[in-house]
């Protein structure tokens, strides 16, 4: 099992959150100290530059005109960390294809970035989730259709090495594309792609080998996308590569009420507040979903774990955290409830979450939980896992 | 009150399924429901339908109506309904749009003009008349629930529509209208750049009718886009905000069946 160090760089010296309809979109920007941001942007990269130090791996994602995420160009963190660290894989997680004009201007971020980094980098591509809709403006009845479309034509392009060749899709046109540099990994670094509820996006993702990639699910939704992933890799054989990569909040401390304390403040992440009409674009959930909503019962991932208690957190694997024994149990206790995975994707620090106990969580996990859990084995197809 | 004679059908045009439901006869009007998808409950077109043959065409993507994958802006919508028209051998009939479907008759007249008598739009949208950083169109989706209540609706509580006798199909239908809204009113924002140097071909009588307290497009944007037809005449309804057919259905229809008459 792998485990990557992550934040999604918040801003949280904010205002009381009750003078606030809302963290993302609208949030005006003279909330936004730069002095304050330019400090935290410095201390999240020294955090990454830890993990490298630790044994760790690197994941950044990115986010739009919101207070929870301040990483709003993940390849440039990643281009910054492909140059000052120099062991652990770097993956963005990912870059969001369908909110983005040219997949080709990503196409030829990765390709540097990889080379920067000397064949470090793993590529996540993202849908976006809603709120991402109204930063992007991009049609919120297309995305899933943008996402494959863009995924496919950077693909093609990292692995065409013999001179131009023409596109005429249904959302990017180009008559010349011919990417230099290409790749430093042959054929192309490792695909990521996220998911929750759509099964069909999952296999495609198992079909081609990419990386799946979940977050912050009850464990036994967690294992029903995880066998989506692992019989479609039956029926389909795996290309290459491949696995998957679970996200929950961890926290490993000295202490029980060291430890608590710091799962407390990274469930600030669950507690961000958002106006509505962010949470439910038009058109960015199929039809039948609506027809839920209409109804009344649908409400989306992020308010079902809104509002939980932290030991029924815990017990959904949802949040770990304990002394480095207890958080080792808790992932083998996991990964036996959803049936394996490879990536352990852990958010570190959130919120107010500081860089002391930030760092003392990083270090106490990679040398006294990691060696505990590294060896787990990874992701098979269902099959091989039934004849074992 | 007499019931006039209901046919309402799928008629395929060129491929595309289209909903469509006929009432009565005599001279015909071509009415195409707003997003809202309601226009045909109106007791107007009952009352219309006793001396007109009142066909009310879901465009694709609304109503029961297909939405093949291809189409992306009114403009492809438009062309649909033309051929809709044609196919049904309606013989110049008045044309009539709400909000959205007012658009999108606004592009079938500048298409062919010839083909109809006299056109009305009512809260249409579909024109920009202010410069790029100006809110002509307030956004529906963007903004609180409740603010975009009070945009819509002269009285805020018209927004909270009671689903609870619906079936799924009447709420699929419910749902994929607001999904097909933001699929061809995305972006641009609910207009064709193009729209307003074309709308001088429109040779026909029109008249916009225009709630008072439209806060989606207000009057000014109403008696502006009246500005850009030849002749065009604008009127307002009074209470009401951006479906006045909806919200003052009386008015409303004194308003429309005049200049029908």
């Amino acid at each position: 099992m792998q485990a990557w160090h992550f934040t999604e760089m918040p801003y949280p010296d904010l205002p009381p959150l009750d003078t606030l309809s809302t963290m993302r979109v609208s949030i005006p920007s003279k909330l936004y100290d730069p002095k304050i941001g330019a400090e935290l942007y410095n201390r999240y990269l020294d955090e990454h530059m830890l993990a490298d130090e630790l044994g760790l791996n690197m994941l950044l994602n990115e986010h739009h005109q919101t207070a929870t995420c301040i990483n709003t160009c993940a390849p440039l963190s990643a281009a910054i960390l492909a140059r000052q660290t120099s062991k652990g894989r770097i993956c963005i997680l990912g870059n969001p294809v369908a909110n983005r004009a040219d997949p080709i201007r990503i196409a030829e971020e990765m390709a540097m970035i990889d080379c920067i980094s000397r064949g470090r980098l793993d590529v996540g591509f993202v849908r976006g989730v809603p709120y991402e809709i109204f930063a992007a403006n991009t049609n919120p009845t297309q995305t899933v259709e943008r996402l494959w479309e863009g995924i496919d034509l950077v693909s093609k392009a990292w692995t065409t090495t013999d001179g131009p060749f023409n596109f005429e899709g249904k959302f990017t046109h180009k008559r010349a594309i011919n990417l230099w540099p290409r790749p430093y990994q042959t054929p192309h670094p490792a695909i990521w792609i996220t998911g929750s509820s759509d099964i069909e996006n999952i296999k495609r993702a198992a079909s081609r080998g990419f990386v799946f990639a979940t977050f912050l699910q009850p464990h036994e939704k967690v294992k029903w996308m995880f066998d989506g992933y692992r019989s479609a890799y039956r029926d389909t054989g795996l290309p290459g590569g491949g696995g998957t990569a679970y996200m929950p909040l961890v926290y490993t401390a000295d202490s029980d009420e060291e430890a608590e304390k710091g799962a407390r403040e990274l469930t600030w992440y669950l507690d961000a507040k958002s106006e509505p009409q962010y949470r439910n674009p038009p058109g960015y959930v199929p039809v039948e979903y609506n027809v839920q909503a209409l109804k009344g019962t649908f409400t989306g991932r992020t308010d079902a774990m809104r509002k939980q208690s932290i030991e029924y957190l815990r017990d959904q694997g949802v949040i770990i955290y304990g002394k480095p024994d207890d958080v080792a149990k808790q992932i083998k206790r996991l990964y036996g409830l959803v049936g394996g995975f490879d990536h352990l994707l852990m958010m570190g620090q959130a919120g107010h979450l500081n860089h002391e106990m930030t760092k003392r969580s990083m270090t106490l996990f990679a040398k006294e939980v990691y060696p505990q859990v590294k060896d787990l084995a990874r992701t098979r197809p269902l099959e091989a896992q039934a004849a074992e | 009150m007499s019931v006039a004679e209901r046919t309402a059908s799928i008629v395929n045009v060129h491929g595309i399924d289209i909903d469509v439901e006929i009432r009565g006869s005599g001279a015909p009007i071509l009415l195409i429901p707003s997003e809202e998808g309601l226009e045909a409950q109106l007791p107007v077109i009952d009352e219309l339908a006793k001396t007109h043959k009142v066909v009310i065409a879901f465009p694709p993507g609304f109503g029961r109506s297909e939405r093949p994958d291809w189409m992306s802006n009114p403009d492809d919508l438009a062309y649909v309904m033309l051929d809709l028209a044609s196919q049904l051998g309606l013989e110049k009939p008045a044309l009539v749009g709400f909000s959205f479907s007012g658009w999108v008759a606004a592009e079938m007249a500048v298409k062919n003009a010839g083909a109809f008598s006299k056109l009305v739009l009512v809260g249409a949208v579909g024109v920009k008349i202010g410069g790029p950083y100006d809110v002509d169109i307030q956004d529906v989706w963007l903004q609180h629930p409740a603010k975009v209540a009070a945009f819509k609706w002269a009285d805020p509580e018209k927004a909270n529509r009671d689903y609870s006798g619906c079936s799924d199909e009447e709420l699929s239908i419910v749902a994929r209208n607001v999904e097909s809204f933001a699929r061809f009113g995305w972006e641009p924002y609910m207009h064709n750049p193009k729209l307003k140097h074309r709308l001088h071909r429109v040779s026909i009588p029109t008249h916009l009718i225009w709630g008072d307290k439209d806060g989606v497009v207000t009057k000014d944007y109403g008696r502006a886009f009246a500005g850009l037809i030849p002749g065009a005449s604008f009127e307002t309804v009074a209470n009401a905000g951006h479906y006045p057919q909806l919200e003052q259905p009386e008015a409303f229809a004194k308003a429309l069946t005049k200049f029908l008459r």
